[in-house]
């Protein structure tokens, strides 16, 4: 593959007295699919926060396309416009309908005309096959329904990396599929994605590795066939067979 | 979804509504209060012995002007149009004032914070007539004369002057009534400011995560996330707000500005009729303020209608 589009090196983090990043250290290369799990309260959600800078890493050294993440709002601009997420509990702005909430960012970080951005809307909605819901409000929607748009918001922005937290976590059982129909569809596509997810099903069939985490710190990070099969630690042993069990 | 909407619709029973349901205990604080107020009438109609008349108040709202024929308006119709102004653009001052101060109060930075909370701290905790007492005469009073408004208005054309004459009142008196404005408007705008502060805390954190993550800069999140949020889940206390302003434009009577409160009791000084004039502009007042709650009962609706 080829270079790393994202490169963490020796990242720390501490929320008061809490470590919750441990010298981690992460490559990501571009067109790579990465899926994170571990146990809640290992790190992953902050991880992957810190690398669109929702937070603030304390030490270490974290780039994404060639832009290292520091104190200097340009470059916290350009990394967040080259990288898109997806939230647990959607974020979708309840004011607006589903096409204000995919124009809004292109028209006022990207200045598209507002003409484009609809058009670009729409295809993304399409992509995500709700288009005939735009003109609705978020609250009108079902959960899958949100998560979509949510999804055609940030590919609205042209993103070339997508970060997922937990992006099905708040779903009933009979959304997931829907939801994560989509984000294959993106995988197949080329897109670079990290992804915190316990689908492992999921995991099997778009990752090409999986990062196992545990009290901040990486433990592992394999292709999933390898890590599911053969884990290296006990820790992952551990953590795979309470999850596989069910 | 469509579908699944429409068919519990078909089988769901029709929402049981609120039956107008009397208890004994509402006949008889219904039988009491009447009791109440038929006392008060009696006791004011024979204790209190006072000659009702209104016929004296009348011509105090429109008198005919023997010289020129015409029907033409008088203090109290003046007074209102006065206090009609200060309710409009007070209202919209102390918005502007509320959203910026408000703004300061969340702020990330610390001066900014400090600016916020000190406004509000100083005119919360001091009562609202010494407030306008000391705004006129240590601060207003210094300033006003400089800027010397109505000096500049007097030499605009006359059709300006008459839109000024509709918009702030008469040219001649502008500078009392912009002074009185923002006495006003500073006031209220503390509270509105507690307002906004409350409905731009009231937004999650999470809206201001994604508007981030969307690469929106800090003022974009604010204007387009943050704002208009905050504004949708403080309708019913700003109402609350902008109709206790419209009541305390009473107080800039205080300091001879000449709104409804002011010309009444220069009328019931010249005619002697104190509660003929109080009745009146407290019907008065009670109409544009239950107006202006229904405006707002409207938005609130409509909002809630957007949101779900």
């Amino acid at each position: 593959m080829s270079e790393a589009i994202i490169r963490l090196r020796g990242v720390n983090k501490w929320f008061g007295d809490i470590h919750v990043l441990r010298d981690v250290d992460l490559d990501v290369a571009q067109g790579e699919r990465v899926v994170i799990c571990g146990p809640s309260g290992s790190g992953k959600s902050t991880l992957i926060r810190c690398i669109n800078r929702l937070e603030e890493h304390d030490s270490g050294v974290i780039k994404v396309d060639g832009i290292e993440l520091n104190e200097d709002t340009e470059h916290i601009a350009a990394i967040r416009r080259e990288v898109g997420m997806v939230f647990q509990s959607f974020n979708l702005f309840p004011h607006l309908s589903v096409l204000e909430n995919c124009t809004l960012p292109q028209i006022r970080a990207r200045g598209t005309s507002r003409k484009d951005a609809q058009a670009k809307a729409m295809a993304y909605l399409e992509r995500v096959r709700i288009p005939e819901q735009a003109a609705k409000f978020p609250a009108q929607l079902s959960g899958g329904q949100q998560q979509r748009v949510a999804i055609a918001r940030s590919l609205c922005m042209e993103p070339k990396i997508m970060l997922f937290d937990e992006p099905t976590s708040a779903l009933d059982p009979e959304m997931i599929k829907e939801v994560l129909d989509v984000i294959v569809d993106l995988a197949q596509s080329g897109m670079t994605m990290v992804c915190v997810t316990h689908e492992m099903g999921f995991a099997k069939k778009v990752a090409d590795s999986v990062v196992f985490m545990d009290g901040g710190r990486i433990i592992e990070k394999a292709p999933p066939r390898e890590l599911f099969e053969n884990p290296q630690s006990e820790r992952t042993r551990q953590f795979l067979s309470q999850i596989l069990e069910h | 979804m469509h579908d699944q909407a429409a068919s519990s619709v078909s089988t769901r029973p029709a929402p049981r509504r609120r039956r107008a349901h009397w208890s004994w205990i509402d006949l008889v604080l219904l039988f009491g209060g009447a009791g109440l107020l038929a006392y008060l009438a009696w006791q004011t109609n024979t204790a209190f012995a006072y000659h009702w008349d209104w016929s004296t108040i009348w011509p105090f709202i429109v008198r005919y002007d023997a010289a020129s024929g015409r029907w033409v308006s008088n203090l109290l119709v003046d007074g209102l149009l006065t206090t009609l102004r200060l309710a409009f653009w007070g209202i919209l001052l102390a918005g502007i004032i509320g959203t910026l101060m408000g703004l300061c109060r969340t702020s990330q930075r610390l001066f900014l914070r400090m600016v916020g909370t000190s406004y509000v701290m100083l005119i919360r905790n001091i009562p609202p007539v010494v407030f306008v007492f000391v705004f006129v005469y240590f601060i207003a009073s210094q300033i006003m004369p400089t800027l010397a408004i109505g000096d500049s208005v007097a030499q605009w054309s006359s059709s300006a002057q008459f839109w000024i004459g509709i918009l702030f009142g008469t040219p001649r008196l502008i500078d009392n009534f912009v002074l009185g404005l923002i006495c006003l408007s500073v006031f209220s705008g503390a509270y509105v400011t507690e307002i906004v502060r409350a409905g731009i805390e009231s937004v999650p954190r999470a809206q201001i995560e994604a508007g981030k993550s969307l690469g929106l800069s800090r003022a974009d999140v604010t204007r387009f996330v943050v704002l208009p949020q905050a504004f949708r889940n403080v309708v019913p206390p700003m109402a609350g707000q902008f109709i206790q302003l419209i009541k305390d434009s009473s107080l800039v009577s205080l300091v001879s500005i000449q709104e409804l409160t002011f010309m009444a009791q220069d009328v019931q000084v010249s005619t002697q009729r104190v509660f003929e004039v109080f009745v009146f502009i407290a019907v008065v007042y009670f109409v544009i303020c239950f107006g202006l709650s229904r405006v707002f009962a409207a938005l609130e609706r409509r909002y809630a209608q957007a949101h779900h």
